[in-house]
């Protein structure tokens, strides 16, 4: 088998990137991606889709579901994915491996549709995956405050609230490395306070 | 990196490829990575078929690739990606790393890692 520890060598992380359709999240992932954004699939049989009625279909029916991504190369060695979650929410048995080992996710919000964005929020919650939330301001327009935003979204106050321009390299540098921040952040403090 | 000419993949049954297995020899996450063996270059077209050569044409010198990226640039399912990465694995044709686990927030490995992706974001 030629599997290897990843400590010392060659590996791997990744950020989820999520938000309601539309709402910019392959325009982010390609803003600092080295490679055209990709897509995947993945398929699910019929018995996951919880809402869809495959009765009257004799035998399998199957559900495809894409997730695009980019890829970033830290270092030599180490080489950082995004990946955007799936269009519709329901798709969930694909956010659990989204999820799965991810330092965080950044959480997009359009404050004209924000409600498009408390699936998401409510999923990472629950898996207990830290997340930011990033105002994508359309044509440099940002119709709230990033308080107001908190406020409507009811989440608790240290999650960080930034602001951005999807389509922007500098921008979207910035909403990840706030995440790191906050992830590193936390990891400090949990890992001194006592048990 | 270097664009390839588009695969095949997608005009066969996804799972004809793998005979219809759907279950990996070997769990491999999304962001796993994959680099082709000594072995897996010197291997012919073999038992696996041209998606194991393409494969390993794909990851080979230096070029290592995601499981999600091998599945997109094939135009494969995942999950059929992952039997056949599993199977390559298993054969010693590639060599997969698996991502580094943050789940111990008191693993100064995982606090490593994220200083490293910090810093590397900082350079971009």
């Amino acid at each position: 088998m030629s599997r290897r520890p990843a400590a010392g060598r060659v590996t791997s992380a990744k950020i989820v990137i999520a938000g309601g359709f539309g709402v910019g999240k392959t325009t982010l992932v390609g803003s600092v991606s080295e490679i055209t954004p990709l897509t995947t699939e993945a398929i699910m049989t019929s018995a996951g889709v919880g809402v869809d009625d495959n009765r009257q279909v004799p035998g399998k029916t199957t559900t495809t579901v894409a997730m695009d991504f980019g890829r970033i190369s830290i270092d030599r060695d180490l080489i950082l994915y995004l990946f955007g979650t799936p269009g519709q929410t329901r798709f969930w048995f694909m956010w659990d491996e989204l999820v799965r080992g991810a330092i965080g996710a950044v959480v997009m919000v359009d404050t004209r549709r924000l409600a498009d964005c408390f699936a998401a929020i409510d999923f990472f919650e629950h898996r207990r995956l830290p997340y930011l939330v990033a105002i994508n301001c359309f044509d440099g327009m940002q119709y709230h405050n990033a308080q107001d935003v908190r406020d409507a979204l009811a989440i608790s106050s240290d999650v960080p609230v930034v602001s951005c321009d999807a389509r922007n390299r500098e921008s979207t540098k910035n909403v990840l490395i706030s995440l790191v921040e906050y992830v590193l952040t936390m990891r400090r403090s949990r890992a001194v306070a006592p048990a | 990196m270097p664009e390839r000419d588009e695969p095949t993949g997608a005009l066969v049954r996804p799972y004809a490829v793998t005979r219809g297995r759907t279950r990996p020899k070997l769990e491999i996450a999304l962001e796993a990575l994959v680099e082709t063996t000594v072995r897996g270059r010197s291997t012919g077209t073999g038992r696996g078929g041209s998606e194991h050569q393409y494969i390993a044409a794909m990851c080979d010198g230096g070029r290592v690739q995601s499981l999600a990226e091998i599945a997109a640039r094939m135009q494969l399912p995942l999950g059929v990606a992952r039997v056949i990465v599993a199977d390559m694995a298993s054969d010693g044709l590639v060599a997969v790393y698996e991502p580094t686990s943050l789940d111990d927030e008191t693993d100064a490995v995982g606090t490593e890692l994220l200083e490293r992706v910090l810093s590397g974001l900082r350079r971009l």
